[in-house]
C-alpha cells in the first residue's frame, strides 16, 4: 500500500515533467524517474570494514519538437530544478537537426498488460546482521585451507529501487524491484606467487541467495585451484568457456545484432537475418516475463511491451534486437529491446560440467577473460585469459598469461556443445560453451 | 579565497547551507571518537552533443549534485550520501555513519580555510565558453572536413562534451577546501569501406580547459585526420602474429601499459592490505634501470590533473619507480595514515555518492636516451604497437592486458606490414625489467583516458617515450 503511494507520488512528478514540456512547446516527451535506497556492508579479516548507506534519485527527460530531440537529466528533484531541466532539454532541441526517424514509439506497441513479475522482496536486514553475515562468509573462505593467506573481504548488499516512466501518449507506469547480493574474495599464496578469485550470489529475493559459508568456500576453492598457474606454448586447440564467462560470448553476439550497430553498419553480422549464424542445434531466446528473475520487465525503456521470442532457432537468426529508433532506421518494427535483451537464454544440451570436459577432451578450459579485445565491426576477437589445461577430459594444471583469439563469426558457427551447468546469476543464462578451435598465444 | 566562494555559490548558497551548518554536521560526526571525517559537496553540470549521419543527432544536459558524509575509525569506514543538500538530511547521514564507532562525547568544530595551493587549470565554465550555435558549427565543420578526406569514408561521428564541476570538502580539523574543475572532450570516429570490407578508426582529445582548446592549433580537424588514417591502415591490416616476441610501443597513449602493469599495483589500498603483486617491495628493483615512472597531478590543464584531490589534499608529482627501483605508492588519507606515510594527493572519488580511494592522475615514464628510429632498427623481428584501445589488470597475480588498435610488424629493423589489433598480455612486476631501450620522445596522451576501479570512473592521463620490451605475449591468430 505504502509502495503504491510512493509510486503514485513519483508518477505525479513524471506527469508534471511531461506537462511542463508541453507547456514549453514540446510536441512530444518521454520521462523517467528512479529512486534507490540501499545498504552495503563489507567485512575484512574478521571485522567490519565499510558501512555504506545509499540513497539516490535521478530523473531524465527527452523532448521532441516535431522531429528534433533534446535530452536532460538531474539528481535534484526540487520544482525549480525540474523546470530548469525541462528548459534545458527544450533549449537543446532548438539546435539538434530534424531526424525523420526520431520520436516516441507507435502507440499500439506500448505495453498494456502489467503482470506482477515478483521483483520486490525487501530484505529487512539490520546493519549488525549484515556485518555478521559478511563475517560468516569471509570466515568460511579464510579458514578453508592453510594456503588461503589474505582476503579482500566479503560484502553484503541490499537495494530497493522505484522506477517510473511515462510519455505524452498517456503511458505512465511504475514498479518496485529489489536486488540483493553476497560476495567474497580471498587470496592464496604459494612461494612468491599470489592468486585471487571470488564468488558471489545475487537475487531479487534474499531467501534465494546461496548460503554465506558456501560463497566463502567457493571463493577459496576457486582461488586455490589457480595456484601454480603457468603459460602455454602458442598453439591452436578447442576452448571450453566455463558457464560463468560464457555469457560474454552471447553478449558479443547480441551486440552484433543490436539496432545501433546494424544501422551504423558496424557489425560483423550485417544482413545475417534468416541465415545460419550458429550450428543447427542452437536456440537462443528471451524470457522477459519470468517471475522473480533479474532481467524481467513488462515493458522496455520506451514503454514498449516486451515479448518472449526466439532470437535464434535451428541456428538461424530469426530477429534483431531493436529499439523504436533503430528499427525505423532499418525499416523494421521495434522488438521491445530499448535497454537490451531480457533473461536471454540458450538451450542446453545433455552434458553437465564433467561431460563438457570430456567433450573438450584435450584443450583449454577458460574461467577468466581480461580486457575488451572484441572488434564489433569485423568480429576479430583477442582477449587475455586464464583457466586450465585439460587432457582427456581431466584438468591437468592452471594456465595464465595467455590470450585466446579468433573471429566471432567462426566461433559462433563452430560451437560444438552447450552444457547444462547453467549460471542463473545474470541477465544471460547459459551453461558452459565449447568452441571447436581458437588460437592460443603464450610463452 | 576566490575558489571557496565560487564553490559556496555553486553548491551551498542555492541549497541554503551556511558554514555554521557544516560545523553542525561535522560536530555530529566527531561526537564519536573517529580518526577522520569529511563532508564532500559536489555540483556538476555537464553536456554532450553528437553529430552522426550528417545531422546533429543528440544533445543532452545533466545536473548532478549532492553530498557525501564519511567517518573513519582505524580501518573502518561509515559512509552515507544524499542528492538532497539539506541540513536535516545531512545530520541524519552523520548519525548513520558515526555508528561505525561507539558513542563518545559531543565535539565542537570551527571551520577554517585550508592553506593555499597552486592551481593547475583556470577557473572557467567550459559549457559557456561557446554559444550553443558555435558548438554545433564546430561539430558540422569537423564532420564535413573529415568526410572530404577520403572517398572510402562511409560514416563520420563527432562528439563534443564538457563538464563544469564544483567541489567543497570539509575535514575533521575544520579545514575547508574547494575546487572548480573544467573538463572538455571531443572525439571523431570514422567507418570506412572498401570492397565490402569495413573498418573503423577513432581519435579524440581534451583536458581541463574550455572548448577553445579544440579550435586552437586546429586540434579538432587533426582528430578527424587521425581517425581516417587509422581506419585506412586497418583496411590493409593482415592477421596479427601470435606468441612471445619483442614489442616496441610508440610514444604517448601506449603508456596505458604503465597504468595497467604498474600503476594499479602501486595504489596504496592494495599495498596496505598486502593484496598487490608489488606489496612490501619498496626499495626493490621492479624495472630495468632505464625506467623512471611518475604519477603527476600537477601538469597544467591535463585531463588527469587536479589542483586538490577529493579529500582536499594538493596533488603532487610522485615518483613511483626511479631508475628501476620501487620508490613508493600512491596514497589517499586513510591508507596513508594506516601505513604511516603522508597522502600523495591521490584520494579520488567518482562523485559524492562513492567513497574516495587511491587513484592515479597522469602516469608516465620519463624520457631515455635512445633515438626512436634507432630503437626500431635494433629489432630483427617483432611488433610495433602505436595505438591502444584499453586494458585491465589483476593486481594480485600481476597479470595485465592491453589491446592494440593499430600495430605493425617489424622485420629486419624496419616497420613493414600493418596487422590487426590484438591483445597483449604480460606480468606487471616482470614487464618493465625487460625494457631494454627507452626513447627521447616522451609524449603524453591526447586527453582521452578514463580509469575504472571498483565501479568508479575517473579521468586520467598516461604517457611514455618509445619503449622496447624484450618479450611480451601478443594475442594474434597467425600461429
Amino acid at each position: 500500500m505504502q509502495n503504491q503511494e510512493e509510486i503514485n507520488r513519483l508518477k505525479n512528478i513524471v506527469q508534471n515533467l511531461l506537462d511542463e514540456a508541453k507547456k514549453q512547446g514540446a510536441s512530444a516527451a518521454e520521462a523517467g524517474l528512479s529512486q534507490e535506497n540501499g545498504l552495503s556492508v563489507s567485512a575484512r579479516l574478521g571485522d567490519v570494514e565499510t558501512i555504506e548507506h545509499h540513497c539516490g534519485q535521478g530523473l531524465g527527460i527527452t523532448v521532441y519538437f516535431d522531429q528534433r530531440k533534446g535530452t536532460a537529466s538531474t539528481t535534484d528533484l526540487s520544482p525549480e530544478s525540474i523546470k530548469e531541466t525541462v528548459s534545458a532539454a527544450c533549449s537543446i532541441a532548438r539546435y539538434t537537426s530534424e531526424d525523420s526517424y526520431a520520436g516516441l514509439p507507435e502507440e499500439e506497441r506500448l505495453a498494456t498488460e502489467f503482470p506482477d513479475l515478483d521483483l520486490n522482496h525487501p530484505w529487512n536486514l539490520s546493519v549488525n546482521d549484515a556485518i555478521a553475515l559478511a563475517i560468516e562468509c569471509e570466515d568460511a573462505g579464510r579458514s578453508y585451507d592453510a594456503e588461503i593467506s589474505n582476503s579482500e573481504g566479503a560484502s553484503v548488499n541490499t537495494h530497493q529501487g522505484i522506477h517510473v516512466m511515462g510519455n505524452s501518449l498517456g503511458f505512465i507506469q511504475g514498479y518496485i524491484s529489489t536486488r540483493h547480493s553476497l560476495s567474497c574474495s580471498v587470496l592464496a599464496q604459494r612461494g612468491d606467487s599470489m592468486q585471487r578469485d571470488y564468488w558471489y550470489s545475487v537475487s531479487r529475493n534474499a531467501l534465494d541467495l546461496e548460503a554465506a559459508a558456501e560463497i566463502g568456500k567457493k571463493a577459496a576453492a576457486r582461488t586455490l585451484r589457480r595456484l601454480g598457474g603457468r603459460s602455454l606454448s602458442t598453439r591452436q586447440c578447442p576452448v571450453l568457456y566455463s558457464a560463468e564467462i560464457a555469457s560474454s560470448l552471447l553478449a558479443s553476439f547480441i551486440g552484433a545484432i543490436s539496432g545501433g550497430n546494424l544501422y551504423r553498419k558496424s557489425s560483423f553480422l550485417l544482413d545475417a537475418l534468416d541465415s545460419q549464424v550458429f550450428p543447427e542445434f542452437i536456440r537462443i531466446y528471451e524470457q522477459p516475463h519470468l517471475k522473480g528473475a533479474l532481467g524481467s520487465a513488462a515493458y522496455d525503456g520506451e514503454g514498449v511491451a516486451t515479448t518472449s521470442r526466439d532470437i535464434v532457432s535451428d541456428g538461424i537468426l530469426r530477429g534483431y534486437v531493436l529499439s523504436t529508433y533503430s528499427a525505423r532506421k532499418l525499416g523494421m518494427h521495434t522488438t521491445g529491446n530499448a535497454g537490451g535483451v531480457r533473461n536471454l537464454t540458450i538451450d542446453s544440451g545433455a552434458l553437465d560440467y564433467q561431460g563438457m570436459l570430456k567433450e573438450l577432451g584435450t584443450g583449454l578450459l577458460v574461467t577468466e577473460l581480461m580486457g575488451q579485445g572484441v572488434n564489433m565491426v569485423t568480429g576479430d576477437y583477442s582477449r587475455g585469459a586464464a583457466g586450465f589445461w585439460v587432457e582427456n577430459g581431466e584438468i591437468q594444471y592452471p594456465v595464465e598469461e595467455i590470450t585466446i583469439a579468433g573471429n566471432l563469426k567462426d566461433m559462433l558457427k563452430n560451437i560444438i556443445a552447450v552444457g547444462n551447468d547453467i549460471d542463473y546469476r545474470g541477465n544471460v543464462r547459459t551453461g558452459s560453451i565449447l568452441v571447436e578451435r581458437m588460437s592460443i598465444a603464450g610463452e | 579565497m576566490e575558489l571557496l566562494n565560487l564553490a559556496r555559490q555553486a553548491i551551498l548558497i542555492p541549497a541554503g547551507i551556511q558554514d555554521g551548518d557544516i560545523e553542525k554536521i561535522m560536530s555530529r560526526l566527531l561526537s564519536s571518537p573517529v580518526d577522520a571525517a569529511d563532508i564532500y559537496f559536489q555540483s556538476s553540470h555537464s553536456e554532450s552533443w553528437v553529430m552522426e549521419g550528417g545531422i546533429i543527432k543528440e544533445g543532452s544536459h545533466s545536473i548532478e549534485q549532492g553530498a557525501g558524509v564519511r567517518a573513519v575509525s582505524g580501518e573502518k569506514t561509515g559512509f552515507a550520501y544524499s542528492d538532497r543538500i539539506e541540513l536535516s538530511v545531512l545530520l541524519e547521514a552523520a548519525n548513520n555513519v558515526k555508528a561505525i564507532v561507539r558513542q563518545g562525547q559531543d565535539a565542537q568544530v570551527g571551520l577554517v580555510k585550508a592553506a593555499g595551493w597552486p592551481m593547475y587549470y583556470p577557473v572557467i565554465n567550459p559549457l559557456k565558453s561557446l554559444a550553443d550555435q558555435q558548438k554545433i558549427d564546430l561539430l558540422r565543420h569537423v564532420e564535413s572536413e573529415t568526410r572530404k578526406l577520403d572517398a572510402r569514408i562511409e560514416e563520420v561521428i563527432v562528439s563534443l562534451s564538457g563538464s563544469h564541476e564544483s567541489i567543497l570538502v570539509a575535514n575533521q580539523d575544520g579545514s575547508l577546501a574547494a575546487d572548480v574543475r573544467p573538463l572538455v572532450r571531443m572525439n571523431v570516429t570514422v567507418i570506412v569501406e572498401e570492397n565490402g570490407h569495413r573498418e573503423q578508426g577513432s581519435m579524440g582529445g581534451g583536458g581541463r580547459s574550455d572548448y577553445g582548446y579544440f579550435i586552437d592549433q586546429g586540434r579538432a580537424l587533426e582528430y578527424g585526420k587521425e581517425a581516417v588514417r587509422q581506419a585506412l591502415v586497418n583496411l590493409e591490416a593482415e592477421e596479427a602474429p601470435a606468441g612471445n616476441m619483442t614489442v616496441v610501443l610508440g610514444p604517448g597513449w601506449p603508456g596505458i601499459l604503465l597504468h595497467e602493469a604498474i600503476g594499479h599495483g602501486l595504489e596504496g589500498d592494495f599495498n596496505r592490505k598486502g593484496t598487490s603483486a608489488f606489496s612490501g617491495r619498496v626499495g626493490e628493483r621492479v624495472a630495468s634501470s632505464l625506467c623512471t615512472v611518475v604519477d603527476d597531478g600537477t601538469l597544467p590543464g591535463r585531463r588527469g590533473s587536479l589542483s586538490i584531490d577529493d579529500e582536499g589534499t594538493p596533488t603532487e608529482k610522485t615518483v613511483l619507480i626511479e631508475n628501476g627501483i620501487l620508490k613508493g605508492y600512491m596514497q589517499d588519507k586513510l591508507n596513508a595514515r594506516l601505513m604511516g606515510v603522508k597522502s600523495t594527493g591521490n584520494g579520488r572519488r567518482e562523485s559524492y555518492a562513492s567513497l574516495p580511494m587511491p587513484r592515479m592522475t597522469n602516469t608516465y615514464m620519463l624520457p631515455g636516451s635512445h633515438n626512436p628510429e634507432e630503437i626500431i632498427k635494433s629489432v630483427k623481428k617483432g611488433l610495433y604497437a602505436k595505438n591502444f584501445a584499453g586494458g585491465q589488470v589483476d593486481i594480485t597475480s600481476g597479470k595485465f592486458v592491453f589491446s592494440a588498435s593499430e600495430a605493425y610488424l617489424i622485420e629486419n629493423g624496419k616497420i613493414t606490414r600493418a596487422v590487426k589489433g590484438a591483445t597483449l598480455i604480460g606480468n606487471g612486476p616482470d614487464v618493465l625489467t625487460k625494457v631494454s631501450m627507452v626513447g627521447t620522445d616522451l609524449e603524453l596522451d591526447s586527453g582521452v583516458g578514463t580509469c575504472g576501479k571498483e565501479g568508479q570512473s575517473v579521468p586520467v592521463g598516461v604517457g611514455q617515450p618509445t619503449m622496447k620490451i624484450d618479450g611480451l605475449t601478443v594475442g594474434g591468430t597467425s600461429v
